[in-house]
C-alpha cells in the first residue's frame, strides 16, 4: 500500500500540533516549570494568579509547575506502554493470522482470554504486587495486559493478506516465510499497527492516570493522576479551589483528543469511505436541496427528472 | 449451535484463566502477608482461617505447586472465597453479596443505555455523513477522552451541595435500611442518578463512532443500493437494511469492551463512594486485604463472561449465519 503525499486533513493537523506541544513540555518542562512543584510556598490554596498560573495547592506547591514537570511521567510511560504492547501485539497478531493450525488458534485465543479479563482490576492488583513501583514497572504492567486488541485487529487483517494473490506469488517463488511477513504482509499492516499504538497510548495514559488518581502506584514523581491525587485527597472541589482539578483534566482530555484526531486521519488513510466528502447537501438548480448520497447519481434538474419519466413511460 | 459451543468453551477457557492468574498474584507478594496479618489482628483469626489463608496465598511450603493447585481449586468449588481482613470475620463471599448488586445495575442500566444511545445516533450520523452531524465525531471523541472519576469530580463540584437534589456520594441515605421499600429503592434511584449520568457520558462516543463507521461502510453495498431502487422509504432503508447489518460489530465488541466499562465503572464508584464492587476492591487495596481483592477480580470476571455469553447470544439473534448448523 503506497500512501500519496497530500496534504493532512485539518483533523490530524491538529491532532499533529497538540502532540508536538505535548512531547515539547514532556522533554522541557523541568526546565521550563517556574517553581520547583514539591517545594511549599506561603500562598496557601490561592487562585489562579500572574505569578502561579494555575494556582497553589494547600501546601503553597505551584499547581503550573507540577503539570508541567508531570507531563514527562505521562508521556513516558503512555509511549513505553504503547510501543511494549505493539511489539507484542505485532508478535502474536501476524503470527496467529499467518499460522494455521493449533498454534495460530491458540494464540488468538490467548489474546481474546487477555481481552475479555476487566483489565483495570488485574493491572491495580498486580500494580499492587509488584514492590517499588515506578514509571518503568508501571508501563511495563500496562503494556503487557494491554497489546490484545491490538493483535486481534493485526491477526484479522494478516488472515485475509495471506489470501491474496502476492503473498500466494511470493510463496511459490519459494521465499521464506520470515521474508513473506516482513516484506510483504508488515508493510501492509502499516496502518493498522499505527492505529492500534494510538489507542493503546490513550488507554496506557488513562490507566496511568487512574492508579496514581486512586493511589496505588507508589508516589515517585508527579504526574497528573498523582497533582488529582491530592487534590481529592484534599478535598479540592468542597474548598471551591476547581483550579487544583480543572488543569489537569483538561490536559488529559487534549493529549486524548490529540490523538483521536490522528487516528481519524489513520482511519480515512485505511478506509476511505471514512473521509468526508465535502457537503453532502447541494442545492439544485431550481433551489430544491438534494442530499448525495454513495451510489447514487442525484438527478438535480426538475426538468430533466420530467423528461425521463415521460420516457420512462411509454417504455413501461 | 455449533457456534454457541464454542463460544461456551472459550468462556469456560477463560474462567480457568482468570482463577490460575488468581492463583498466582499472591504467590509473588514478597515477604509473608498471612503473618504479618496475624500478628497485625493479634490472635483473633482461629486455626481454620489460617488453614485457609496459607491455602489461598500459597505458604503450605510442605505442598508441591500442584497439590497446592489442586486445594485451591477445590476450596473455590465450595464457594470459599476466604475471610475479608477489612470486614473481619465475616468471609468474603458475604461482602461481595452486599456489593455485588450496587455494580452490576449500575454498569447494567449504564453500559444498556449508553450502547443504545451511542448507536442510535452512530446510526443517524452515519447515514446523514457530510451534514451537521459530522460535527458530533470531534465532540464525542473529546468527551469519551475525559477519564470517568474527573467527570465525576466535576460533576459532584456543580450539580451537588447542601441544598441539591442529587446527592454527591453513598448509595442511599445512612438512614435508610436496604430493602424492597418504595422509599429506599427512589432514594437509591436519586443516589445513581449523577454516577450513571457520568458513565453514559464518557462511554456513549466509542458506541457512536464505531456505528458510524459501519454505517458509512455498509451504506456503499449493493443491497442498499437495491433497496433504494425497490422504492423503500429511506427511513426503513436506514433501519432494516443498512442499521441491521453494520450493527453486527457493534454486538460482538459490545462484551469485549465491558472489560474497559468496568475499570472505568470502579473509578466511577471510587469518586461517589458507591458502596459497589470497585469501591470494595481499592479500599481492599489500600488495606492489603488480600482475599477480598482476589475475589472481586474473580466475581468481576465471571460477570463480564457471562455478560459477553448474553452477547453472542443476541448476535446469534441477529445473525442467521451463525444459526447454521454444520
Amino acid at each position: 500500500m503506497r500512501f500519496r503525499l497530500r496534504m493532512p486533513s485539518l483533523k490530524v493537523t491538529v491532532g499533529l500540533a497538540l502532540l508536538a506541544v505535548f512531547t515539547f513540555v514532556a522533554v522541557f518542562g523541568s526546565a521550563l516549570a517556574p517553581y520547583d512543584p514539591s517545594k511549599r510556598g506561603k500562598d496557601l490554596l490561592q487562585g489562579p494568579s500572574g505569578k502561579h498560573w494555575f494556582g497553589t495547592t494547600h501546601l503553597g506547591q505551584d499547581i503550573f509547575s507540577q503539570i508541567l514537570v508531570g507531563t514527562r511521567s505521562v508521556m513516558f510511560v503512555g509511549f513505553a506502554a504503547g510501543i511494549l504492547a505493539t511489539v507484542i501485539a505485532v508478535l502474536v497478531g501476524v503470527t496467529a493470522g499467518y499460522l494455521t493450525g493449533f498454534a495460530g488458534e491458540s494464540l488468538s485465543t490467548v489474546s481474546n482470554v487477555f481481552i475479555v479479563i476487566p483489565a483495570l482490576p488485574l493491572i491495580v492488583i498486580v500494580t499492587n504486587v509488584v514492590p517499588n513501583s515506578g514509571d518503568v514497572a508501571i508501563a511495563a504492567v500496562i503494556g503487557c495486559t494491554g497489546w490484545a486488541w491490538g493483535a486481534r485487529l493485526l491477526r484479522a487483517q494478516t488472515l485475509s493478506l495471506r489470501q491474496r494473490d502476492f503473498v500466494q506469488a511470493a510463496r511459490a517463488n519459494g521465499e521464506s516465510t520470515w521474508r513473506i511477513v516482513a516484506f510483504e504482509i508488515l508493510p501492509n499492516l502499516t496502518a493498522i499497527i499505527a492505529s492500534s499504538f494510538i489507542g493503546t497510548v490513550m488507554f496506557a495514559v488513562l490507566t496511568e492516570i487512574a492508579l496514581a488518581f486512586v493511589g496505588v502506584s507508589g508516589i515517585s514523581e508527579w504526574n497528573w493522576g498523582e497533582v488529582l491525587f491530592w487534590a481529592q485527597g484534599q478535598q479540592a472541589l468542597s474548598l471551591g479551589a476547581w483550579w487544583w482539578f480543572v488543569p489537569a483534566g483538561l490536559c488529559i482530555a487534549l493529549l486524548g483528543t490529540a490523538l483521536s484526531l490522528i487516528n481519524f486521519g489513520i482511519d480515512e488513510i485505511v478506509n476511505p469511505r471514512l473521509r468526508s466528502s465535502g457537503r453532502a447537501v447541494v442545492k439544485a438548480a431550481d433551489g430544491r436541496k438534494v442530499r448525495m448520497q454513495i451510489g447514487f447519481t442525484p438527478v438535480l434538474s426538475q426538468n430533466q427528472n420530467e423528461n425521463q419519466n415521460s420516457n420512462d413511460g411509454g417504455g413501461r | 449451535m455449533k457456534y454457541f459451543a464454542r463460544r461456551l468453551g472459550f468462556y469456560i477457557f477463560t474462567l480457568w484463566a482468570a482463577v490460575t492468574i488468581n492463583f498466582f498474584i499472591p504467590r509473588l507478594i514478597p515477604g509473608n502477608p498471612v503473618d504479618a496479618l496475624i500478628a497485625q489482628r493479634k490472635g483473633q483469626i482461629d486455626d481454620k482461617a489460617v488453614e485457609s489463608l496459607n491455602v489461598l496465598f500459597g505458604l503450605d511450603k510442605h505442598q508441591s505447586l500442584l497439590s497446592q493447585y489442586f486445594h485451591y481449586l477445590g476450596q473455590l468449588a465450595h464457594g470459599d472465597l476466604g475471610i475479608s481482613f477489612n470486614n473481619f470475620p465475616e468471609p468474603v463471599t458475604t461482602v461481595l453479596g452486599s456489593a455485588l448488586p450496587w455494580t452490576l445495575g449500575l454498569i447494567g442500566v449504564t453500559t444498556i443505555l449508553s450502547f443504545l444511545i451511542g448507536t442510535a445516533l452512530g446510526v443517524v450520523a452515519g447515514w446523514r455523513r457530510g451534514t451537521w452531524l459530522d460535527g458530533l465525531l470531534p465532540a464525542t471523541s473529546f468527551l469519551s477522552s475525559i477519564p470517568y472519576f474527573w467527570l465525576g469530580l466535576i460533576s459532584v463540584a456543580w450539580f451537588t451541595g447542601p441544598d441539591s437534589f442529587l446527592p454527591s456520594s453513598g448509595g442511599y441515605d445512612p438512614g435508610l435500611i436496604p430493602g424492597p421499600q418504595l422509599g429506599f429503592i427512589g432514594n437509591a434511584l436519586r443516589h445513581s442518578l449523577l454516577p450513571a449520568a457520568t458513565i453514559i457520558v464518557s462511554s456513549v462516543g466509542g458506541w457512536l463512532l464505531a456505528m458510524r463507521n459501519m454505517m458509512v461502510t455498509v451504506t456503499a453495498e449493493d443491497y442498499i443500493t437495491v433497496a433504494h431502487a425497490k422504492g423503500l422509504s429511506g427511513g426503513r432503508v436506514m433501519t432494516r437494511y443498512a442499521a441491521r447489518n453494520a450493527l453486527l460489530p457493534s454486538v460482538s465488541g459490545f462484551g469485549m469492551a465491558l472489560g474497559l466499562v468496568v475499570g472505568g465503572t470502579f473509578l466511577v464508584e471510587y469518586v461517589f463512594s458507591y458502596p459497589g464492587v470497585g469501591l470494595q476492591l481499592l479500599n481492599a487495596i489500600s488495606s492489603h486485604d488480600y482475599p477480598l481483592i482476589q475475589g472481586v477480580f474473580l466475581v468481576v470476571t465471571v460477570a463480564v463472561l457471562v455478560a459477553n455469553l448474553l452477547a453472542d447470544l443476541a448476535y446469534m439473534a441477529l445473525d442467521p449465519r451463525t444459526r447454521k448448523e454444520g
